[in-house]
């Protein structure tokens, strides 16, 4: 059976987004560091709410920041 | 160590606390004699009523001296806010402490079931209590420490 993962770009995104740091991330989007640590890692996958809010930080469609990969068993 | 898994360790020392305040101030205090004695219901009454506002002030006194050593010791306040990712972790905390409350109240009835003491099955019941608050503290700590 197929297992799907849901995966993000935020690393790439920060990096591109004058090296936002963690800390500046999870103050716009109104959650703690370790969140945003939690979910770059992807071990915490974000409310269809937060990941809106970090998409709009970015200014980016949601898409964009998280995408479905199938991941391996 | 973020500011909630903090407060996951000192709600585990309190609750230590409280487990050896049980051991040696009240269960010395235990009617001896008849175990089917009124006294024994009226003691295990006591012991319920008494100690839950103790552990409510207690775990409120533990959590206001951390904050101020930790105030002191690092000179920035301990954040009570929680994120949505800190009330899932709360949440699965919470479903493992009432899995372990759910066992000890069967395993208390069962004690009931096969005969023995009614003082039995107080304390199986007084245990599965502590005993879920360490499972749903402990929870907590290794759900943080995983870092999911």
């Amino acid at each position: 059976m197929d297992t799907w993962a849901i995966r993000n770009n935020m690393r790439k995104l920060r990096f591109q987004h004058d090296e936002m740091t963690q800390q500046q991330l999870a103050d716009k989007v109104k959650v703690t560091r370790q969140t945003i640590v939690a979910i770059e890692k992807g071990k915490y996958t974000p409310s269809l709410d937060l990941a809106f809010r970090i998409a709009r930080a970015f200014d980016a469609p949601l898409e964009a920041v998280f995408f479905l990969e199938e991941s391996q068993p | 160590m973020s500011a909630h898994e903090r407060q996951a360790t000192v709600s585990l020392l309190s609750t230590l606390l409280l487990a050896a305040f049980f051991l040696v101030y009240v269960l010395p205090r235990y009617p001896a004699g008849n175990p089917y004695a009124p006294e024994v219901f009226h003691f295990w009454g006591w012991v319920v009523v008494i100690l839950v506002p103790v552990s409510i002030v207690a775990n409120i006194a533990v959590s206001i001296v951390f904050s101020v050593i930790y105030s002191m010791a690092t000179q920035e306040q301990a954040s009570s806010f929680a994120d949505e990712r800190d009330k899932f972790i709360e949440l699965r905390a919470l479903r493992n402490a009432l899995y372990v409350f759910t066992c000890g109240f069967f395993l208390a009835m069962v004690t009931l079931a096969i005969g023995m003491p009614p003082s039995v099955m107080f304390i199986v019941l007084m245990c599965s209590g502590y005993g879920s608050g360490l499972v749903g503290n402990i929870s907590q700590l290794y759900l943080y420490r995983q870092g999911s």
